[in-house]
């Protein structure tokens, strides 16, 4: 589906982030993993390489906007072209009701999760407009992006802004046929779910029963959808906010 | 092997339009297309196209509005095929553009019936079949960005496209647990004969909407087509209950 085409990662060395960048290697693509878990990110180098795909690891923090530039330039410069990204480091929340979340908790999630996209998105754009091939892009936002959830207003924040900043860009640059999307993730399988439930069944199972499904995704069910995005197949899809939750937002 | 190899799939309004770029697409990927559609010339060209490209795909001609004939079609295909395994429920109409003091209540009638009444129909049998059946399925259902949002001189239409979503959702909830998905995809401007009766030969009224559109033109029928077959197929298996626009970006402002 992405044959050919160089495609960053950003978080890619675990979770929803590595099942993408393994899924697109599978359908072709180059992929570059940005992260700042080095031995994770080796890992699924080593990991994607082994299985005949083609994969790189670099360690970027995406909140600085030095660091993500110079990977771009230097994907551009050895690759040609940057034909796709998947802007989805992020991190959960404080996991407080607003009187008690600091200011400081706040500030820290807004800017991994919210800050991080808008400096990817502006760096990513710019290569892309240079390039006469476009791009498509897709920004991890969640379910959290689109309704609210109790204890969880900073995170809730930042993904509704990735929502707002996906959204905007696409009405931007879609004459330039650089295509920007989110992918609304809901309860998935993978570390951040470990931590956020902290071991805990019962907490398990009671968000699980949310869920019209009634289960978790897989790690891969969730990539299909940027996988997606990403390729030529969705090549009138821009702007959009696409659920991936077992119909959790559709009740 | 295609996205939905062997998969036996209804396909609305498949004569023509996105129904027949769906069909078409299907059948490339590995599907059983099942042609429904009152324009019999276009559905049986539709079936000799995919023939001649090594597909497999069947024309019947059913009313969508009609419980009993669509009921009797699909217990007739998974009778034949051992099971249906995906739906689009595509067959829809417009009402002539005017605002609501001026919309006629036999056009009203007209269109709710097709387009929303239509839907409940087809997917009442559809989910039907999938319960007995321990794979369950795939539905989806044509909307319009028309469902999502507002357009002037479209009342009718609207309201029956908004009705479609509520519809999606509802039902998605209903029988998620019994993995049967139920989505709907929602279309911006998109180059059919639907399109041409709306922009009569006005290059104006052309150039006017492909103004609004953030991309700057239409969508090609297979451009809607490919978000459909992605519902359809088992890649998108954590995906229920959603209205995706394919629209060029039109619903993002």
């Amino acid at each position: 589906m992405v044959s050919g085409k160089t495609i960053l990662v950003t978080g890619g060395a675990s979770g929803i982030g590595l099942a993408t960048a393994i899924l697109l290697a599978e359908e072709g693509a180059h992929v570059v993993i940005a992260d700042l878990q080095d031995e994770a990110g080796a890992s699924a180098v080593e990991q994607i390489n082994n299985a005949g795909g083609k994969a790189e690891y670099h360690h970027v923090d995406v909140t600085q906007y030095d660091e993500v530039n110079a990977l771009v330039e230097d994907i551009a410069n050895r690759y040609g072209s940057l034909d796709g990204a998947f802007n989805n480091a992020g991190i959960e929340g404080p996991g407080a009701q607003i009187v008690k979340m600091s200011l400081k908790d706040w500030d820290r999630v807004v800017d991994v999760n919210l800050t991080s996209v808008f400096i990817c998105l502006k760096i990513e754009v710019a290569q892309m407009l240079k390039q006469q091939t476009g791009g498509s892009i897709v920004n991890t936002a969640s379910i959290a992006g689109l309704i609210g959830m109790q204890g969880s207003s900073g995170y809730n924040a930042a993904k509704h802004g990735v929502i707002g900043l996906t959204k905007t860009v696409a009405l931007e640059y879609a004459k330039k046929n650089i295509r920007v999307n989110a992918v609304c993730p809901g309860f998935i399988e993978t570390p951040m779910w470990d931590r956020t439930t902290a071991g805990n069944n019962r907490l398990k199972d009671s968000l699980q029963s949310l869920v019209a499904i009634g289960r978790t995704a897989e790690p891969v069910e969730l990539a299909q959808a940027p996988v997606w995005l990403l390729s030529d197949r969705a090549s009138y899809v821009t702007g959009v906010a696409l659920p991936v939750d077992g119909g959790y937002t559709a009740g | 092997m295609g996205i939905v190899q062997d998969k036996t799939i209804i396909v609305t309004g498949g004569a023509s339009g996105i129904g027949q770029a769906a069909s078409k697409l299907f059948a490339t990927e590995g599907a059983q297309v099942i042609i429904v559609d009152l324009q019999e010339e276009a559905g049986n060209e539709t079936v000799d196209q995919i023939a001649f490209t090594g597909g497999k795909a069947e024309y019947h001609s059913v009313d969508v509005t009609n419980y009993d004939q669509f009921k009797a079609l699909v217990e007739d295909v998974a009778g034949r095929y051992g099971s249906l395994d995906g739906a689009f429920n595509n067959a829809g109409i417009e009402a002539p553009s005017s605002k609501i003091v001026r919309q006629s209540l036999e056009d009203w009638s007209k269109v709710i019936k097709v387009n929303m009444t239509g839907v409940f129909v087809c997917v009442k049998c559809e989910v039907e079949q999938m319960l007995l059946q321990k794979q369950g399925g795939s539905i989806v259902n044509t909307a319009s960005v028309a469902g999502l949002i507002g357009v002037q001189g479209a009342s009718t239409y609207n309201a029956s496209k908004h009705g479609v979503i509520g519809i999606t959702k509802t039902v998605a909830l209903e029988y998620a647990k019994k993995k049967i998905r139920v989505n709907a995809v929602c279309p911006g401007s998109t180059d059919t004969a639907m399109l041409k009766r709306l922009t009569g030969a006005s290059q104006e009224f052309t150039d006017y909407l492909n103004s609004v559109v953030a991309m700057g033109r239409a969508a090609k029928p297979s451009e809607i087509a490919e978000a459909v077959l992605w519902l359809l197929s088992d890649r998108s298996s954590y995906v229920t209950g959603i209205a995706l626009p394919v629209d060029g970006g039109y619903t993002a402002a």
